[in-house]
């Protein structure tokens, strides 16, 4: 019998361990259910939100779309944006220190306070939800590119600047290469709250209007008290969440890996 | 075994690296060079040596225009116009950018300062990784060398514009016995190829012994004394076995200790 690669073998056990918890973690939530008689208003089974997702499997799928098509849309406006912002940071001490500060603003500020007024601003769009989306993805790209741009080695700058490398060269060739993998990093981060942000907008966005979202449908579901249906929809967010994230971590592995190859330690 | 306590005197036409009264303070008071007086002869290779702390990679920086000094002056001849790779820089670290093959990084510095066409790039950077004896690493990348080829690669950089002067700072530090004396076997090697001007800072006194023509011993910032080698070129690692190996040895040692 041919031997297993040892790293086929961590994958199969890491995934067989994360089964085993999910299956654990199912079974004493149905038994604690059925053991305090609790109602499916208050908390259904695992059995009863599966039901309910199968019944609403064509609604959940479509806000699942929508909310995805947001978080992608919003994280990759944060990405150029956020980029575009770190290069700008990187080339100007006096704009980075100007400017800096209104990035952190930004992280601060609670979104949910942001959302209400983005509305009157941007109307209940799908734009809006990108927006909302693309601010709360902002400061880890700018903030972990900004630092992957300054942070290049001494030594390679010594070298630039003993050839004479101007300020583009030295951006192109050195700094930007160098910092792709703080890119990523940041991206990851953000690829997460992509989809926290994209559902906290669908709350204020999705209210009374056609926009269909995750977070519209929670907010309607809660309206109706269709727990079992809100459950199947925080579940579809999750695996929203956990795709975005292997989907950047495959663009990082495939597309990137000449930049991302040798910093795998950064991510 | 000559002994030259002022070396500036030595100073010709010839000469590729002029140091005149070059010192460099920091902010803090503190003068990492002081009042160095030192030339370096066109194809000779100098070793700087010295303890810790005592300006010899700041006098090498100050030599490759990377610190600029705050008295005195470095001047080259022939003269370095703008930024052409007339002086190239062998560091501690290799140095090499990790998401470049072992030719792309070769070929850096032709990119920066503009010479030749893609293709011209490439054959001289392979041409040049032949010679370090890395033709079959050139498209692999820095996480894919050892800490001996990554150095190879980092000379053959430094090679590859041709330049008239070559600076080391401590090149082979980190390598282990075997590779340091198998990387200073092919310094030799291109040395007598190419005869380039080089200074070498430097902590091993055999090291220095074995590369160089002169020994610039250094303490505190400022040069105590410049020590010709009498050992015969061309050189190579049977050397080391030898008497005179041993006794000029001495004499360096003597000379780091501060003993006439």
């Amino acid at each position: 019998m041919p031997a297993i690669p040892s790293r086929l073998r961590e994958t199969l056990t890491s995934v067989g361990l994360v089964f085993m918890v999910a299956c654990l973690a199912l079974a004493v939530w149905e038994l604690t259910v059925w053991h305090f008689e609790l109602p499916k208003a208050l908390l259904p089974t695992p059995r009863q939100c599966w039901v309910a997702a199968v019944a609403e499997r064509q609604t959940l799928f479509l806000a699942t779309l929508s909310t995805g098509a947001a978080a992608i849309s919003g994280l990759l406006v944060s990405v150029v944006i956020g980029s575009s912002l770190a290069i700008v940071f990187s080339q100007s001490r006096s704009l980075r220190l100007a400017l800096f500060p209104y990035v952190i603003l930004l992280q601060t500020v609670p979104i949910v306070a942001i959302a209400p007024l983005l509305i009157i601003w941007s109307g209940y769009t799908f734009r809006t939800v990108v927006i909302v989306t693309a601010i709360v993805c902002l400061f880890p790209i700018v903030n972990s590119m900004t630092g992957g741009l300054l942070g290049t080695k001494q030594d390679s700058a010594d070298l630039f600047r003993l050839y004479g490398a101007g300020r583009w060269k030295r951006l192109w060739r050195l700094q930007i290469p160098s910092s792709i993998s703080y890119l990523m990093l940041g991206t990851k981060t953000s690829s997460g709250l992509a989809v926290i942000g994209a559902i906290v907008a669908e709350f204020f966005v999705g209210n009374g209007t056609t926009y269909n979202g995750l977070g519209s449908l929670m907010t309607g579901w809660t309206v109706m008290v269709k727990t079992d249906a809100l459950v199947s929809a925080v579940f579809a967010s999750a695996m929203l969440g956990l795709l975005m994230f292997g989907a950047v971590q495959l663009v990082s592995a495939l597309v990137l890996r000449r930049w991302t190859r040798f910093a795998s330690a950064v991510n | 075994m000559e002994k030259i306590q002022n070396p500036v005197n030595e100073a010709d036409n010839a000469s590729a690296i002029h140091c005149e009264s070059l010192s460099i303070q920091y902010p803090g008071g503190t003068r990492a060079v002081d009042q160095v007086e030192l030339t370096v002869e066109s194809g000779e290779i100098l070793s700087l040596i010295g303890p810790s702390g005592c300006g010899k990679t700041t006098l090498l920086r100050l030599m490759a225009n990377l610190e600029l000094p705050t008295h005195g002056s470095v001047s080259l001849r022939p003269p370095v116009v703008g930024h052409e790779g007339g002086i190239a820089f062998v560091f501690q670290q290799p140095a090499l950018l990790p998401w470049r093959t072992a030719l792309e990084n070769v070929a850096l510095p032709l990119e920066l300062i503009g010479r030749g066409s893609a293709q011209g790039r490439r054959e001289l950077a392979s041409d040049l990784l032949n010679t370090v004896g890395l033709q079959k690493a050139m498209s692999s990348f820095p996480s894919e060398l050892s800490g001996g080829m990554k150095m190879r690669v980092s000379i053959a950089r430094a090679l590859v514009t041709d330049p008239n002067v070559l600076l080391l700072d401590e090149p082979f530090a980190a390598l282990d016995d075997m590779l340091r004396t198998q990387l200073g076997q092919l310094l030799l090697e291109l040395w007598e190829k190419q005869r380039f001007t080089a200074v070498m800072v430097t902590h091993n006194i055999a090291e220095s012994v074995l590369l160089s023509h002169r020994i610039a011993v250094m303490r505190q910032g400022a040069l105590q004394t410049v020590l010709n080698n009498p050992l015969p070129r061309p050189r190579c690692e049977s050397l080391r076995t030898t008497v005179e190996f041993g006794e000029f040895y001495g004499c360096v040692s003597h000379a780091l200790r501060g003993e006439a």
